[in-house]
C-alpha cells in the first residue's frame, strides 16, 4: 500500500507534475477545440449531402456513405498512424508537410466526423415529414426548407448527443500521443521516466476529468430541462 | 365551357399509390370566387385530390390547369405555383420553433421578399382580424388548437394566394373550437376566395359551398349545388354516405 501510494500519489510527485503535463494539455485542448469546430461544420454538410433528393445526387449520397461507414468502424489510432506516419512518407506537397499536431486534427477530424453526421441525420430524420410539406406548400424552396425549418429542430434535438460526442473526443486527443504528439500523456510518460513516478498519469487523468465533468453535468442538466418542459406541455 | 373559362381545370386526373388507385379519371372545374367542398369517408381521395393541385402528390394521368397555366406538365416552376395557392392541413403544421409572428412572416420574407418590417406589418394586420394579434410573440404550443389552425390559415393568407385548399381543417379539433375556425372561412369566403375545402362538416358546406363534390373510392360520384347533393342525392352511394351522416348525428 505505502508502495502503490508512493508511485502513484506522493504529495511531491504530483506537484512537481502539474507543470509539464499542464504544459502537454494545452496541446490536448487545442487538438480538441479545432477538430471540434471541423466535426460540428463537415458533419453538418454530410448529414445534408445524405439527405439529397433525387438521382443526381446519387453519387454523392454512396459517396456520404461510404466514407461514414469506413470511418465509423475504422480504430482512431489506425487513422491516426496512417495520417501521421504515412502521408509524410509518400513526398507529396502540402499533404506530406504538415505538422503531427495537424495530422493528429486531421485524424480526429475524419473519424468524428463519421460519427456526428450520423447525430446530425437522426435529428433530420427525426423532424416530422408534415413540417417539410407545410414549409414547401407556403413555396419556400428545398434549401430555404432546411435551413428555416428542419435544421433548426433537428439541431435543438441532438445537442445533447452532440456534446456527449464532444466528450469522446476530449477524452481521444489523448490518443494522438502515439504519433509523437506531446500532449499530456507524452509529458506524464516523460515525468515517470524521469522520476520513476507515475504521479504524472494522475495528474493528467484529473485534468482530462476536471474538464470533462461540466460538459457531463451541462449534458444532463439540458436533457432535464428538455424533459421538465416536454412535461409542463403535456400537463 | 373551355377549361380557360375555369381557374382551376381537372380533366380526367388518376393517382395511384403501388395497386391502390387512389384517383380515377377525375374531372373537376373550379371558377374564381366559387367554394368547392369535396365530401365523401376516409380514404375517399379528397386529400389527395387537394395535394395534387399543389402538386405535393405528382398525378400519372390527366391534366390540371391552374390560372390558365398546366401544372402537370414537367416544366412548372414550382415554387411559384405554391406561392399561388395557400393549403391549410388537419394538424396545422406549425413551425415549433418559431413565434406565431415568425411562422406567419417566414414565408413572405423568404419566398415573397419583403423586407421584415412588411412583413411583420402584414402579419400584425392579419392577426389583429382574427383577434390573436396579443399572441404574436407566443410559440404555437402556448395556443389552443382552434388559435392554432386560425394561425395556420393566416399563415396561407399572408402569401396573398389566389387558391386556398383547406383539408379537413376542423377535423383534428375540439368540438367547441370548431366554430371560430368555420367562421374565418366564412368570412374568407364571403370576402371572394377561391376555395376547395375536403370536410366532414356537412352543414357548414351546405352553407358556404356553391358546389359540392362527392368522393367514392377515387372517383367523383356525384357534383351539384348543396342543395342538389344534400336534399336530393340521384347516386346510390351518396344517399348511403348522406344516410350514414345523419345516423351519426352529423347533419
Amino acid at each position: 500500500m505505502g508502495r502503490f501510494l508512493h508511485a502513484f500519489f506522493s504529495p511531491l510527485g504530483l506537484r512537481r507534475a502539474v507543470p509539464q503535463v499542464w504544459d502537454g494539455f494545452q496541446t490536448n485542448i487545442k487538438l480538441m477545440l479545432v477538430a471540434e469546430v471541423l466535426v460540428l461544420v463537415l458533419a453538418l454538410l454530410i448529414a445534408i449531402v445524405r439527405g439529397l433528393p433525387g438521382r443526381a445526387s446519387l453519387p454523392l449520397r454512396v459517396l456520404a456513405v461510404v466514407y461514414t461507414d469506413f470511418f465509423r468502424g475504422t480504430p482512431l489510432i489506425l487513422v491516426a498512424y496512417v495520417a501521421a506516419l504515412g502521408l509524410p512518407s509518400l513526398g507529396l506537397a502540402v499533404v506530406s508537410d504538415q505538422s503531427l499536431f495537424v495530422y493528429g486534427v486531421l485524424s480526429l477530424t475524419l473519424v468524428y466526423t463519421a460519427y456526428v453526421t450520423e447525430v446530425y441525420r437522426a435529428g433530420i430524420e427525426s423532424v416530422h415529414p408534415s413540417q417539410r410539406m407545410a414549409a414547401r406548400s407556403l413555396g419556400l424552396t428545398y434549401a430555404q426548407t432546411l435551413r428555416h425549418v428542419i435544421l433548426p429542430q433537428a439541431i435543438r434535438r441532438v445537442v445533447p448527443p452532440l456534446l456527449n460526442d464532444f466528450i469522446g473526443l476530449q477524452k481521444d486527443t489523448a490518443i494522438i500521443t502515439v504519433v509523437g504528439v506531446t500532449e499530456a500523456i507524452a509529458q506524464a510518460g516523460f515525468y515517470s521516466n524521469d522520476f520513476f513516478s507515475y504521479a504524472g498519469y494522475m495528474v493528467a487523468a484529473a485534468f482530462f476529468v476536471i474538464l470533462t465533468i461540466p460538459f457531463a453535468r451541462f449534458t444532463d442538466n439540458l436533457i432535464k430541462q428538455r424533459e421538465r418542459r416536454e412535461r409542463a406541455q403535456l400537463a | 365551357m373551355s377549361a380557360r373559362e375555369h381557374f382551376v381545370h381537372m380533366a380526367g386526373v388518376s393517382k395511384r399509390f403501388g395497386e391502390n388507385d387512389v384517383l380515377h379519371d377525375v374531372d373537376l372545374s373550379v371558377d374564381l370566387h366559387q367554394v368547392v367542398c369535396l365530401i365523401g369517408a376516409s380514404g375517399s381521395g379528397k386529400s389527395t385530390l387537394l395535394r395534387c393541385l399543389n402538386l405535393l402528390e405528382t398525378v400519372e394521368a390527366g391534366t390540371i390547369e391552374i390560372d390558365g397555366q398546366v401544372i402537370t406538365s414537367g416544366s412548372v416552376d414550382v415554387n411559384a405555383l405554391r406561392r399561388k395557392i395557400g393549403i391549410v392541413f388537419q394538424a396545422f403544421n406549425l413551425f415549433p420553433h418559431l413565434t406565431v409572428l415568425q411562422n406567419i412572416t417566414l414565408a413572405p420574407r423568404k419566398a415573397r421578399g419583403l423586407s421584415k418590417r412588411e412583413a411583420d406589418a402584414q402579419a400584425r394586420e392579419l392577426l389583429r382580424r382574427i383577434g390573436l394579434v396579443d399572441k404574436a410573440n407566443e410559440f404555437p404550443d402556448r395556443l389552443s388548437g382552434g388559435q392554432q389552425q386560425r394561425v395556420a390559415i393566416v399563415r396561407a393568407l399572408a402569401m396573398e394566394p389566389q387558391l386556398m385548399l383547406l383539408d379537413e381543417i376542423t377535423s383534428a379539433l375540439d368540438p367547441q373550437l370548431v366554430s371560430e375556425v368555420l367562421s374565418l372561412v366564412r368570412e374568407l369566403a364571403d370576402a371572394g376566395m377561391t376555395m376547395i375545402l375536403a370536410t366532414h362538416e356537412m352543414s357548414f358546406a351546405n352553407e358556404v359551398a356553391d358546389k359540392v363534390c362527392f368522393l367514392d373510392a377515387g372517383v367523383i360520384c356525384e357534383e351539384g349545388t348543396p342543395g342538389e347533393i344534400f336534399s336530393a342525392p340521384k347516386e346510390e352511394r351518396t344517399r348511403e354516405f348522406l344516410g350514414r351522416i345523419v345516423e351519426a348525428g352529423r347533419l
